[in-house]
């Protein structure tokens, strides 16, 4: 890479971690990740043997499709990603970066990986941490479960469905802040369609995140009551096409960003 | 003839925002020094400025900064400041990190960055307060410290929306003589303002706009020679404004000529400024009256705003 675009990238992404993880208005990012760490915190501190493992590796399971995926990553990554171009067209403060000697492109880049850096970082922490309490408070048993069972396996998968739903909707946020004006309506219908990803036909289910990431997850969530009705059966793609598949869709979308970023005007009275 | 690699030059440039004109056909060639843009409020200065650094681009037309266009941002913003008028900045930095940071997006080191960064600092007298957070400057304040950042990477075309916006009257003359001097290093400073005397005493051109159209452009005093329709006013400081103002109503060309409260000089308007020179230079060779001075009254940017633009914001 040309000597000056590393510097320059090095220090877009230097500017932009320091405004992911000290903004007070990103505040609800945290909260979002951290609020089923709390909750199984208080499950491990309270369930004083009550409760067995598996059930408990079940439980984990649930909180991490049903709410770490489907909510609290998907709204995290649309305010850290949203926020990069149109938070900035917002507060008037865009026409800095496009004043300087960056390419456009690069500045998209640069914006983009710091995005995915605080997203992993806060996800992947509160992962790590909720893992840690819902086996830990087993002792020996949940040691050797993590140790010397499928423990640290199933701790990868998650880790590793977290690092690329962080990369899947951050490129998908970040297109939707150089696209739409008031991004939070195309990300409600987004929201909508990711949510009804398991009734919708095969070939649909392919234009989704979550179909990428779900078959990655270490432990199946049966789907239960109505919706379970019309749940359609879908091959899972297997992961050496998955993660490929949602890597080069995360390509695509970061290349359509930038062609977007090239035409973009600083016309802050209209926006 | 200058190379338009010296210019900034804008072939046929109309920019409309959906419907909304902001600048139509405008065909300029600006070389370095100190140039002002003059106009009423939506006359099309900022459309003009922002297309000038990319920041919109024309819908039709083209426009070049010294030979570059801003589709080439790595060489062009190397050349280019711009101190906008949108008074904002990135949320919780210091007025000395504003301006690192960007230098560092120039792709200066650690030690050229802080290097740039104070001697900017310093050029704008901000020392004391660079080190506090933006968010508690004066707007005054702010002010220089987007001046400082805009002048901080040595661009050669500066362009300057409202500087002198915000600015106690110490500030806007340090302001003024910056400006001033920049224009003399050669550099092309192109500066919008509505304090149009402050903008007169520094402008090498003027640029008069209205309406989103050019509707003159020039050194001041030909703009105003070009407004045939209005008498040039002429102020003489003479021994006996009496006598002098007999002599000139023989002649067709004065319209008006009438003497000052002081009864020490004659305010002369004509529609020949050269026959009344010429006039003038024999009355005073016929020894009847001792000359002590003749200035041209209206022939500056204010003046000629109202003759071309009308009253509206000339004395802003």
């Amino acid at each position: 890479m040309n000597p000056v675009w590393r510097s320059q990238l090095l220090t877009i992404v230097r500017l932009e971690l320091k405004r992911n993880f000290l903004r007070v208005r990103g505040l609800w990012v945290y909260l979002l990740a951290f609020a089923p760490t709390v909750i199984i915190a208080l499950h491990a501190i309270t369930s004083h043997g009550r409760c067995n493992l598996e059930e408990d590796t079940n439980i984990f399971a649930g909180i991490f499709q049903l709410f770490t995926l489907r909510l609290a990553i998907f709204f995290g990554c649309m305010g850290i990603f949203t926020r990069m171009f149109r938070g900035e067209m917002m507060e008037k403060s865009l026409h800095y970066y496009f004043l300087t000697p960056v390419r456009r492109e690069l500045l998209v880049l640069g914006k983009y990986i710091a995005g995915v850096i605080a997203a992993i970082c806060i996800f992947g922490s509160s992962v790590l941490i909720g893992f840690a309490f819902i086996n830990g408070h087993f002792g020996s048993e949940g040691t050797n479960f993590v140790f010397h069972g499928p423990g640290l396996g199933q701790l990868g998968s998650y880790l590793l469905v977290t690092v690329l739903a962080c990369i899947g909707y951050g490129a998908l946020f970040l297109l939707m802040g150089l696209m739409f004006r008031n991004p939070i309506i195309p990300a409600v219908v987004i929201l909508l369609w990711e949510s009804v990803d398991n009734v919708l036909p095969a070939l649909l289910k392919k234009f989704s995140v979550i179909f990428y990431l779900l078959p990655l997850c270490p432990v199946e969530v049966p789907v239960q009551g109505i919706s379970g009705l019309f749940t359609v059966i879908a091959e899972p793609l297997p992961s050496y096409l998955s993660i490929p598949g949602l890597l080069c869709v995360s390509v695509l979308l970061l290349v359509w960003a930038s062609r977007k970023i090239r035409v973009l005007e600083i016309n802050y009275g209209t926006d | 003839m200058m190379n338009t690699d010296q210019l900034i030059v804008f072939e046929n440039v109309s920019k409309f925002y959906g419907d909304v004109l902001g600048v139509n056909r405008v065909n300029l060639a600006i070389g370095p020094g100190v140039t002002s843009l003059v106009g009423p409020n939506g006359s099309g200065k900022t459309t003009l400025m922002n297309l000038m650094t990319g920041l919109i681009f024309p819908t039709k037309g083209r426009m070049r900064v010294l030979g570059l266009s801003p589709q080439d941002p790595e060489r062009f913003f190397r050349l280019v400041g711009y101190c906008t008028q949108f008074d904002s900045f990135p949320r919780g930095v210091t007025g000395r990190e504003f301006i690192y940071d960007s230098l560092r997006l120039f792709g200066l080191n650690h030690d050229d960055a802080v290097r740039r960064t104070q001697e900017s600092i310093d050029r704008v007298s901000m020392n004391e307060a660079a080190d506090r957070k933006i968010a508690g400057y004066s707007k005054g304040m702010r002010q220089r410290m987007r001046l400082a950042q805009s002048i901080s990477h040595h661009p050669r075309v500066l362009v300057l929306d409202e500087p002198l916006n915000g600015l106690d009257p110490m500030a806007r003359a340090e302001s003024m003589a910056l400006f001033s001097s920049l224009g003399k290093e050669g550099m092309h400073l192109i500066i919008s303002s509505h304090i149009l005397h402050e903008v007169d005493r520094i402008s090498d051109q003027v640029l008069l706009l209205n309406s989103g159209y050019v509707v003159a452009e020039g050194q001041i005093h030909g703009v105003r020679d070009e407004v045939k329709d209005q008498p040039m006013q002429i102020m003489v400081r003479c021994s006996n404004p009496n006598l002098l103002a007999a002599k000139l109503f023989a002649h067709d060309h004065i319209v008006e000529a009438k003497v000052t409260p002081d009864k020490k000089g004659l305010f002369v308007r004509t529609r020949d400024a050269g026959s009344f020179y010429t006039l003038l230079h024999e009355i005073v060779l016929e020894g009847s009256l001792e000359l002590e001075a003749v200035a041209p009254a209206d022939d500056d940017v204010n003046s000629v705003y109202q003759y071309l633009i009308g009253t509206e914001g000339a004395n802003v």
